[in-house]
């Protein structure tokens, strides 16, 4: 499938490696060049400069046709913004939106957005490891 | 009324200036503490520091009874954010997002704020006014109804310079309540009236017919 990334730090490019490594078509989107140095050498995607709640870069980086778009900068807001345009203005089949708040989360999912928030992932998964019985 | 004003800048304080000089019950939402200082200062205790985008600090300042919240940040996103989790989370019954960016407007709109004001636009409006090549000016417009009103100024070879306001084809649903003009001083004008160069037309009109409209005034 076709996948557009928006925001190239940590996680932005693992996902976008692993994603590129599993033979999917990748574009990731970041506002600083610079990002881009955590891509892998034979990283096989596309990487665009630009700022993802700005529909002309979208379009630039091809969101008229992709499959998936993943939000996953370090801003709730701009992320919350982009999934909505991506859903709402392009009718990309496939969001799914990063939202460190779990509360902001909560509201988005019930609007209807896919999310995902790593605060609360990561303490459930905390919560898990520390009363694991030995 | 109870307005709760997101973003303590330049719009954010003259807003709540104005806001609280007109008597409303004031809340400025502001991150920055030099920023918050400053407001305090010169307002009084209106300002509360924190993000207006989290739930917590809106539900701390009482957003559930506020009438209107008004988002004014710097950064589209945010003002979104706080317009959506308002209403979503709060029930406001009315708020207004400023856009920085005027490609974002129709984004808000899709995405369901009631009313935005973009400034940039404001501003290139009000320069284009003040340019001599823009016969036609818009000063305001009533989206929700497809209606705004807009101005003409008649150059010495305009269509409509010498005749009476009758022998115009206006088109259906465009009306002109009035006409400034140097010699004559405000007019409400009847058929009768007769237009002259250098005439200020003031116009209401669908957006659809405003090419119409300007056609019939100006010629071409």
């Amino acid at each position: 499938m076709r996948v557009l990334i928006m925001g190239c730090g940590r996680v932005g490019a693992a996902l976008a490696t692993m994603l590129d490594k599993d033979g999917h078509r990748v574009t990731i989107l970041d506002l600083n060049p610079n990002q881009f140095r955590r891509l892998p050498p034979d990283f096989g995607g596309t990487s665009v400069v630009g700022n993802g709640i700005d529909q002309d870069t979208l379009r630039r980086a091809g969101i008229e046709s992709v499959d998936a778009f993943a939000t996953v900068t370090q801003g709730d807001n701009r992320n919350l913004m982009a999934a909505q345009i991506a859903k709402h203005i392009f009718n990309v089949p496939k969001v799914v939106c990063r939202i460190y708040d779990p509360i902001r989360e909560e509201i988005y999912r019930s609007l209807g957005l896919e999310t995902v928030s790593p605060t609360i992932v990561m303490s459930n998964l905390l919560k898990e490891v520390l009363e694991r019985q030995e | 009324m109870y307005i709760i004003v997101v973003g303590g800048g330049k719009v954010g304080y003259h807003l709540a200036k104005a806001l609280v000089a007109e008597g409303h019950e004031v809340l400025v939402l502001e991150r920055d503490r030099g920023k918050c200082e400053v407001i305090a200062e010169e307002l009084g205790s209106v300002v509360v520091q924190g993000d207006g985008c989290e739930v917590a600090t809106l539900a701390e300042v009482g957003a559930a009874r506020a009438d209107l919240v008004i988002a004014v940040t710097g950064d589209d996103e945010d003002n979104l954010v706080v317009c959506q989790v308002a209403k979503l989370k709060f029930s406001a019954p009315r708020t207004i997002a400023r856009i920085n960016d005027p490609r974002n407007e129709l984004i808000f709109k899709k995405l369901g704020i009631d009313e935005t004001v973009s400034s940039t636009k404001l501003i290139m409006e009000h320069i284009q006014s003040e340019l001599p090549s823009h016969p036609l000016i818009h000063l305001l417009d009533f989206r929700s109804y497809g209606l705004e009103i807009v101005e003409f100024k008649l150059s010495h070879d305009a269509a409509a310079v010498g005749k009476r306001l009758r022998d115009l084809q206006l088109p259906p649903s465009s009306i002109v309540p009035l006409v400034i003009s140097k010699t004559r001083g405000a007019i409400v004008p009847t058929g009768d009236t007769l237009l002259e160069e250098d005439d200020e037309i003031i116009a209401v009109t669908k957006a659809e017919t405003e090419e119409a409209l300007r056609a019939q005034l100006m010629g071409r």
